[in-house]
């Protein structure tokens, strides 16, 4: 019994050593084989380490999914203005406690990560743009780059090579916003953290108008022990489209709650009854949200059916996302959930696009007046309607967060909508 | 010359340079896009999301505002999609506008009333209440209705990438979000601020000297070019009751672009004085001005003229004046035999230029036809306040002709020796009590005419005002003095007036005002060069 909970069917590639306080030592992570990849990747061509991802079949793990090492392979590949490598560190995601475990426990490999994908890109410069509010993380991530600099791991002439990669920490200023890849850039440059339009794309024109490329905390995680190991021995874990091991953060209404590290395409059902125990109190599964938030939520039929890779949750008319699983049961106020969940995202909606800015506060209001019992049903209507407007039509998906939750609760828990508005009925008649 | 792309837009092909925007191309075609925050005289950050339209083949609707034209695109501006984004979209901004037409400023020229009576629901579906901002003194001439914004961020960023001053800027965040000052002093020091109001697609910032003074659909509108420096911006005059409500920037990207400075925007007080010359007025025996008939008016300066024959002319205009008076005034002192031509012009310490449109700048030189007096044979005499430089006019004994300059610095036996002083004026003027004859000028925003600015740029101008009494443009009362004197026919219209000017002065050789049109016409520059 270690880390909060571990179970048997966990394969623990990166959070191997989760719980282990000594791990954050630079000595330890050397003395255990750390920056061995680093050592076999300034030996590579940078290009060469980019076909090993490649090879590996290793997708983004911020929520898109999209292949790392094409990505990588999007970078110009004569650099003639400096290119940048950002990691993308303010998970800020409802329900997602998965890349702050990483920083904690492990930060060498994350600084590992970031050492090599600089390395494949040709950037000269890494920026770890870390969330405000975890000033645990960002002082265990300032120790260990600071400890990676004196070792020569990073900075001038690494390890002799006459490889320069320059690392820099930066805390956000806790703004969920600045986890979308451009309002980082926006924020990063010191400006107001609003996304951008897209084209052009970072990879031309990204952090101070230079190539830039973004991963996610886990993404590049990942990287060393496939540079070491190899893209074919990742392959061995997860499905043909989704190879590999993910990191599921699962909370809610289970018996243990926590981070897992299972292989793709793990059935949801067993992750909730056998790996976290099952339902607390013996009760019955009502809903799951497999990927975080902003991704569509599910009822226990389709969460039976669910395998956890990025198309089969797409199957089950959700997404994989972050796989950040919130498990609820038969018990769960789910009105009180998604409006919770969209104050959050008005909240945090930068202003920007009318459609969210004004969307997302005019849908919360709608949902806070129905659960206070002065809703109708065709507030029910307005809200597919509306909410439908806010999909697609602006520049990055926080307008889609908001939908996808209140157009999937509406759709699949209406009854759940109609007894609060019936109840506030009953109430003004009597 | 860019290379050109072939797209189809509601079924009709247009081609336009590679790297044109959707929204200008369909602009080609006559049909325009709705839209708030794009700006062609900005960046744009596509965020409104009005202007969307369906591209085909691609997966969802793009902004057309930096979606760039490709070959063979098909686009459609109307089609479900489009139409659907923009009813949705507005609709959205209702939720938190506060619907205030009746007392907005804006109303009647507001974009947000102008696009919701065209595509938006008839009904509203919020019942929600309204997120309430209220009002903000923005410095300088501006005030700020935060609850009728539409965050179109232009305000913004005409202070950061066109003035350059950054005093605006967006705080908070989500429907929080509110334009707001840094400091306390706002907009005030800046000198292009009115420009914001201009660009406000909504009642949201409003001028403070216009605010409640008239509604948009009572006021006329009157293409002009301002007249308070040599840049020559175009203008709009907005007259209501016969006054000069307000001045607008008119566009023309070879001049002014979109824009003008605030000193421009504001100083239109002289155009709407009360007090003017109505009549002609010529002096008895006896010293008393008495008022005529022009007909009786002419007729005396005429029989003046025959007796004291020819003996030499020193005349004092002011750059206020047009080409076509200018021009008048030099062939009538040619006609009584020659002399001495001036004009006196104020002058500021320096240029304040518009640092994102760096052709554009208020000029030192604050009257608006320096260069065309100077082509037409006028030379600059007096200070940069333009006072002095005249001790030997006021002395002179032959035939002295002022016309426009109001000579306030004069003394009031100004001319006395005058054998005739002819005084041409707007105002009655202390210094003109010994003017044996003082005719009734139209100003400025009451004639038809033309200036030459700094850039040998020739403009016209529009009346936009009725004149006083018998007051009458310098080129029609000199034009029919002439027409007297050289016994031909007056000019009946400044168009007549400026191809007489166009056929005795070189510079303007060739022009007529077809050419000129409502974008102006440059000179020959070589002569514009060779004379300054």
């Amino acid at each position: 019994m270690a880390y909060p909970y571990v179970s048997n069917a966990e394969v623990r590639v990166i959070s191997q050593y989760f719980g282990d306080p000594t791990h954050r030592r630079i000595d330890t992570y050397v003395k255990r084989g750390g920056y061995k990849a680093l050592e076999k990747a300034l030996a590579l061509e940078p290009d060469a380490v980019t076909e090993e991802v490649k090879a590996s079949g290793l997708r983004g793990r911020g929520g898109a999914g999209f292949p790392t090492g094409i990505k990588w392979s999007f970078m110009p590949k004569e650099p003639t203005r400096p290119h940048y490598l950002l990691c993308n560190a303010d998970e800020s995601e409802p329900g997602t406690f998965k890349d702050r475990e990483l920083m904690r426990w492990d930060p060498h490999q994350l600084i590992e990560g970031c050492l090599i994908g600089a390395y494949a890109i040709r950037a000269q410069h890494v920026y770890i743009y870390c969330r405000g509010e975890f000033f645990e993380v960002n002082q265990i991530l300032a120790k260990a780059v600071e400890d990676a600099y004196m070792k020569g791991y990073a900075g001038e002439d690494i390890l002799g090579t006459g490889t320069t990669i320059d690392i820099t920490v930066h805390q956000g200023a806790g703004a969920y916003i600045c986890g979308e890849e451009t309002g980082l850039m926006s924020s990063l440059e010191g400006d107001r953290g609003e996304p951008r339009v897209k084209p052009p794309f970072p990879a031309a024109v990204g952090v101070f108008g230079m190539p830039s490329t973004i991963n996610n905390v886990e993404t590049l995680a990942v990287v060393p022990h496939i540079i070491l190991n190899g893209g074919e021995w990742y392959r061995q874990w997860g499905t043909e489209k989704s190879p590999g091991t993910k990191l599921f953060c699962v909370s809610g209404h289970v018996r243990k709650p926590g981070n897992y590290e299972l292989p793709l395409g793990f059935p949801l059902i067993d992750l909730i009854d056998d790996v976290c125990g099952g339902i607390r109190d013996g009760n019955q599964l009502k809903a799951v949200i497999p990927g975080g938030s902003s991704v569509p939520l599910i009822n226990a039929e389709d969460a039976r059916k669910c395998e956890l890779d990025y198309e089969g949750c797409v199957e089950v008319g959700t997404m994989l996302g972050c796989a950040s699983v919130i498990v609820m049961d038969h018990k769960a106020d789910l009105v009180k959930q998604i409006r919770r969940m969209v104050d959050f995202y008005a909240h945090e909606s930068c202003g920007q696009c009318t459609p969210c800015r004004e969307g997302s506060a005019w849908t919360a209001r709608i949902l806070r007046r129905i659960e206070e019992g002065q809703g109708t049903e065709e507030d029910l209507d307005t809200l597919m309607e509306m909410t439908e407007q806010m999909v697609g039509t602006t520049i990055c998906v926080l307008s889609d967060s908001v939908a996808a939750p209140v157009q999937s609760s509406i759709s699949k828990f209406r009854e759940d909508y109609l007894e609060l508005i019936r109840s506030g009925e009953q109430a003004g008649a009597a | 010359m860019a290379e050109l792309i072939t797209l189809t837009i509601d079924g009709q092909e247009v081609s336009v340079p590679r790297g044109t925007t959707i929204l200008e191309a369909a602009k080609k075609i006559g049909k325009l896009v709705p839209h708030y925050c794009y700006h062609p005289g900005m960046s744009s950050p596509a965020m409104c999301r009005l202007c969307l339209v369906e591209v085909e083949g691609a997966p969802k609707s793009m902004p057309s505002c930096v979606t760039t034209v490709m070959e063979d695109q098909v686009v459609h501006t109307d089609s479900q999609q489009a139409v659907g984004n923009r009813e949705g979209v507005l609709e959205f901004y209702l939720v938190n506008h506060p619907l205030d037409c009746p007392i907005c400023d804006m109303s009647g020229e507001c974009d947000l009333q102008d696009y919701v009576h065209a595509e938006g629901r008839a009904h509203g579906r919020s019942e929600e209440p309204k997120r309430v901002f209220g009002r903000d003194d923005f410095g300088g001439d501006v005030l700020f209705y935060g609850d009728r914004c539409v965050m179109c961020t232009r305000c913004v960023r005409f202070m950061n990438e066109v003035e350059q001053d950054q005093r605006l800027t967006v705080v908070e965040r989500g429907n929080r979000s509110v334009i707001d000052t840094f400091f306390e002093e706002g907009l005030e020091g800046t000198h292009w601020h009115g420009n914001i109001v201009d660009i406000c697609p909504v009642g949201a910032l409003v001028s403070k000297e216009f605010l409640y003074k008239a509604r948009a659909w009572d006021l006329e509108h009157t293409p002009s070019i301002c007249p308070s420096c040599s840049q020559g911006c175009n203008i709009e005059l907005h007259t209501r009751d016969n006054l000069i409500q307000r001045i607008k920037p008119r566009e023309n990207l070879e001049v002014n672009g979109w824009w003008m400075c605030d000193y421009g925007r504001h100083n239109q007080e002289w155009m709407n004085r009360g007090i003017r010359l109505s009549d002609p007025l010529v002096q008895t025996q006896d010293g008393v001005a008495e008022p005529m008939r022009w007909r009786d008016a002419l007729d005396q300066l005429l029989q003046h003229l025959g007796v004291i024959g020819k003996v030499g002319v020193k005349a004092l205009a002011t750059p206020f004046a047009s080409n076509e008076d200018l021009g008048a005034l030099a062939e009538l002192v040619g006609a009584l035999g020659g002399g001495k031509m001036v004009y006196r012009s104020a002058c500021s310490e320096e240029e304040i230029v518009l640092r994102g449109f760096p052709t554009l700048a208020r000029r030192k030189d604050l009257a608006p036809n320096t260069s065309g007096a100077e082509l037409i044979g006028f030379t600059r005499v007096g200070d940069d306040e333009a006072a002095g430089g005249l001790e030997d006019i006021a002395a002179h004994d032959g035939i002295v002709i002022i016309m426009g300059d109001e000579l306030s610095d004069q003394a009031e036996d100004f001319g006395r020796d005058a054998q005739l002083f002819l005084y041409l004026g707007d105002q009655q003027s202390p210094a003109a009590s010994n003017a044996h004859f003082v005719f009734p000028l139209t100003n400025f925003a009451e004639q038809e005419g033309s200036f030459t600015n700094i850039a040998g740029r020739v403009q016209r101008f529009s009346p936009a005002l009725e004149p006083p009494g018998m007051a009458r443009p310098g080129w029609f009362i000199l034009g029919a003095l002439l027409a007297e004197l050289n016994n031909r026919d007056a000019p009946l219209n400044a168009a007549e007036s400026f191809s007489g000017l166009a056929s005795r002065i070189e510079a303007f050789a060739g022009l007529t005002y077809q050419d000129i049109g409502d974008r102006g016409a440059v000179l020959n520059e070589t002569l514009v060069l060779s004379e300054t």
